[in-house]
């Protein structure tokens, strides 16, 4: 994984909450083993009904074309697991998400992809949102791991909140498989164990065959 | 200390605690599927690691597969790159893939319970959210992304931070034509779609124990639509009569001493949980979205709600009314549909097709109606058809598909057309979920069979039982 120290970059306002995957991720832009994630990012809101672009939606507009953050309501990446909903944010070098809150399994998505994800308390958030419709992308905005600071323009540093775990795998960029591998001694004698005590659990066996 | 389930099964299945914080939580069954399985397989060989326990690990195939009879692989073109590297992945791995032509295939989370492999107090996991539903048998299920997908099978285990408990006491008895489904809208309307965030949620009370297995699924597999990380019923006898005898479930002696052991598999008296909400299930009538949210429900006699009550919200909701093509005010109930679909991993086992077909029986879909019914297993399907229910519903103009997800998630091509109101017994009403433009009102399958025939949103205890 790629590891998350800083990133700056323009900050996308688009406020609302409970944003879904298949909003963020269309199923129609997942036909293929390898899509295009950089086109799938909100596809259909992308678009009219004719399918020319549709200027007023946020990420169509010019000084919005480069984004870095997106800045969003409540409950984002409600819905379906699809980790696609992440991996086309990192298409189009949006590496930080700011949210009132995120859906459990989207928030472990973005972790496992150095996504970095902050939730700001309810009052944080509106004032940080009305910093970025006031900035409406003149200027970037900075965000730091290690300070746990958001800073730009338009008011002082915001101190965010991630827990420890988090926070380390994102800035060591932890290979998340090899972390756990390191208890592979345990994981084998949790595995005896169980065969002893309830040897269904460790055998799924069709007892047809 | 007095536990709760959830704290017994996560206690007995941690294996150990990660540098980081995180804990491991042991895996006893892991379901891919077709949709996400072939990125896991190609993840795992380019870091030279196999599946673990390829033994504990199995694929379904279900997103991507047609549901028209004879299928093959390129029925649907867009599918076969899936189902190929699906298939070719499991036998690389020597994982045991329900191919298409398997008489076993079907929805992950309809088969894994039916073939006997999702045990009381086990754990359980899918690339998929609604991972849950086999909760209805006293199992932990996580619904997980693709990375944390190949990291089981890498591992066998799930990295991670406990979460919050919550417990739904549902109390009260369901009247007529009123099910799980009816139950879990109303529950999701009550708490909103992201009220059970964080949390993993035991469903108890006596509506919940007086639910058959089949409908405690249902129950469980919308536990995700309002955002829980995971959520069961506690078994009780009625679970393990349900399971015993199936293909992967224990038999003779180990039988004997698993059933003693699930016995205990209850929230002690005095456990306390981190959230509690009681919901009163008498006198609740069939329950029908209404908006772009399953949260956005109503009971069938309801009116679509009026935005400027609501200013906190007057967006949404009215970005929603705007989608479905409905004015403040107006009655569900009446409203011509040009959709129904009857399936999909919520509602797609037996008992829900056999209630669908009692409704049906004897009747035709009214006309300007395109309706399915989608069976969530090929098992399910042959026993529907010995039943006769295909007859059933191909007699009264349904579409009587293959095994699949079909027009849930719209990844196997099956959907609505642009403008159409469709009531559905799938899971999301999300804008343009099943199809572009498609209007979604989520309901029960008996409100879908009723709907269908009378050929507007309906009320099933009208039209039930009416010559």
């Amino acid at each position: 994984m790629q590891p998350f120290s800083s990133h700056t970059g323009i900050a996308v306002p688009l406020i609302r909450d409970d944003i879904n995957t298949d909003q963020i991720a269309p199923t129609q832009a997942m036909r293929d083993l390898k899509p295009d994630y950089q086109k799938m990012l909100f596809m259909r809101a992308r678009r009219r009904d004719d399918g020319s672009e549709d200027p007023n939606f946020v990420l169509n507009k010019p000084q919005f074309r480069n984004p870095g953050i997106l800045v969003t309501g409540q409950n984002f990446g409600a819905g379906s697991s699809r980790e696609a909903a992440v991996w086309c944010m990192l298409a189009n070098n949006i590496r930080v998400i700011v949210a009132k809150s995120f859906a459990d399994i989207y928030r472990e998505n973005c972790l496992q992809n150095g996504l970095l994800p902050i939730a700001l308390p309810p009052d944080e958030a509106d004032a940080f949102v009305s910093r970025v419709i006031e900035t409406n992308g003149a200027a970037p905005f900075s965000v730091d791991l290690v300070t746990q600071r958001i800073s730009g323009p338009g008011g002082a540093d915001i101190q965010f909140e991630l827990p420890a775990a988090d926070r380390m795998r994102l800035l060591e960029g932890l290979d998340d498989i090899g972390l756990t591998l390191k208890h592979a001694d345990e994981i084998v004698a949790w595995e005896k164990r169980v065969a002893a005590q309830q040897p269904w659990l460790q055998a799924a066996v069709d007892h047809r065959r | 200390m007095p536990q709760t389930l959830f704290d017994k099964i996560w206690q007995t299945h941690l294996v150990a605690r990660r540098a980081d914080g995180r804990e491991l939580i042991y895996i006893d069954r892991h379901v891919l599927h077709d949709l996400h399985a072939p990125h896991g397989y190609e993840q795992l060989e380019k870091q030279n690691r196999p599946v673990r326990r390829a033994d504990l690990t199995f694929a379904a195939l279900d997103h991507t597969v047609a549901t028209k009879p004879g299928r093959v692989d390129s029925t649907f073109a867009s599918g076969e790159a899936f189902i190929r590297a699906t298939r070719a992945g499991s036998r690389r791995n020597s994982v045991r893939f329900f191919d298409i032509d398997d008489p076993e295939q079907g929805i992950s989370h309809v088969i894994a319970p039916e073939l006997g492999m999702v045990l009381p107090g086990a754990t359980h996991a899918v690339p998929d959210s609604h991972a849950s539903t086999v909760g209805g048998l006293g199992a932990l299920a996580f619904g997980v992304g693709t990375t944390e997908m190949t990291h089981i099978m890498a591992t066998q285990t799930i990295a991670l931070r406990r979460p919050k408990t919550m417990r739904i006491r549902l109390d009260g008895a369901l009247g007529p034509h009123v099910s799980a489904k009816d139950v879990a809208l109303r529950i999701i309307g009550t708490i909103g779609s992201a009220g059970a965030r964080g949390h993993v949620v035991e469903y108890s009370g006596v509506a919940a124990r007086a639910m058959p297995i089949e409908q405690r699924m249902t129950l469980c597999n919308l536990n995700i639509e309002m955002g829980g990380r995971s959520g069961f019923v506690a078994p009780d006898e009625a679970t393990f009569q349900w399971i015993a005898g199936r293909p992967y479930a224990p038999q003779g002696a180990d039988w004997d001493r698993a059933l003693e052991l699930w016995r205990t598999f209850q929230t002690d008296d005095s456990a306390s949980f981190d959230t509690e909400h009681v919901i009163d299930c008498s006198g609740l009538e069939p329950q029908i979205t209404w908006g772009t949210d399953p949260g956005q429900v109503l009971g069938i006699s309801g009116r679509v709600p009026d935005p400027a009550a609501d200013p906190a919200r007057r967006d949404i909701l009215e970005s929603a009314l705007a989608y479905m093509g409905l004015q403040p005010g107006v009655a569900l109930a009446g409203l011509p549909v040009q959709r129904v679909f009857i399936g999909s991993c919520t509602n797609s086992r037996l008992p829900d097709l056999q209630v669908a077909a009692d409704i049906v029986r004897g009747r035709r879909v009214a006309p300007g109606v395109t309706a399915m019914v989608v069976p969530g297993s090929s098992s399910v399907k042959r026993a529907a058809e010995a039943e006769g229910l295909d007859r059933v519903f191909r007699e009264a103009g349904f579409f009587w598909g293959e095994s699949g997800c079909s027009m849930c998630a719209g990844g196997n091509g099956d959907r609505g057309e642009p403008g159409e109101r469709c009531v559905s017994t799938t899971n999301r009403n999300f804008e343009n979920r099943q199809g572009p433009k498609v209007r979604t009102h989520l309901a029960s399958p008996a409100t879908a069979a009723a709907t269908a025939i009378a050929g507007y949103i309906a009320d099933v205890r009208q039209i039930a039982g009416r010559a």
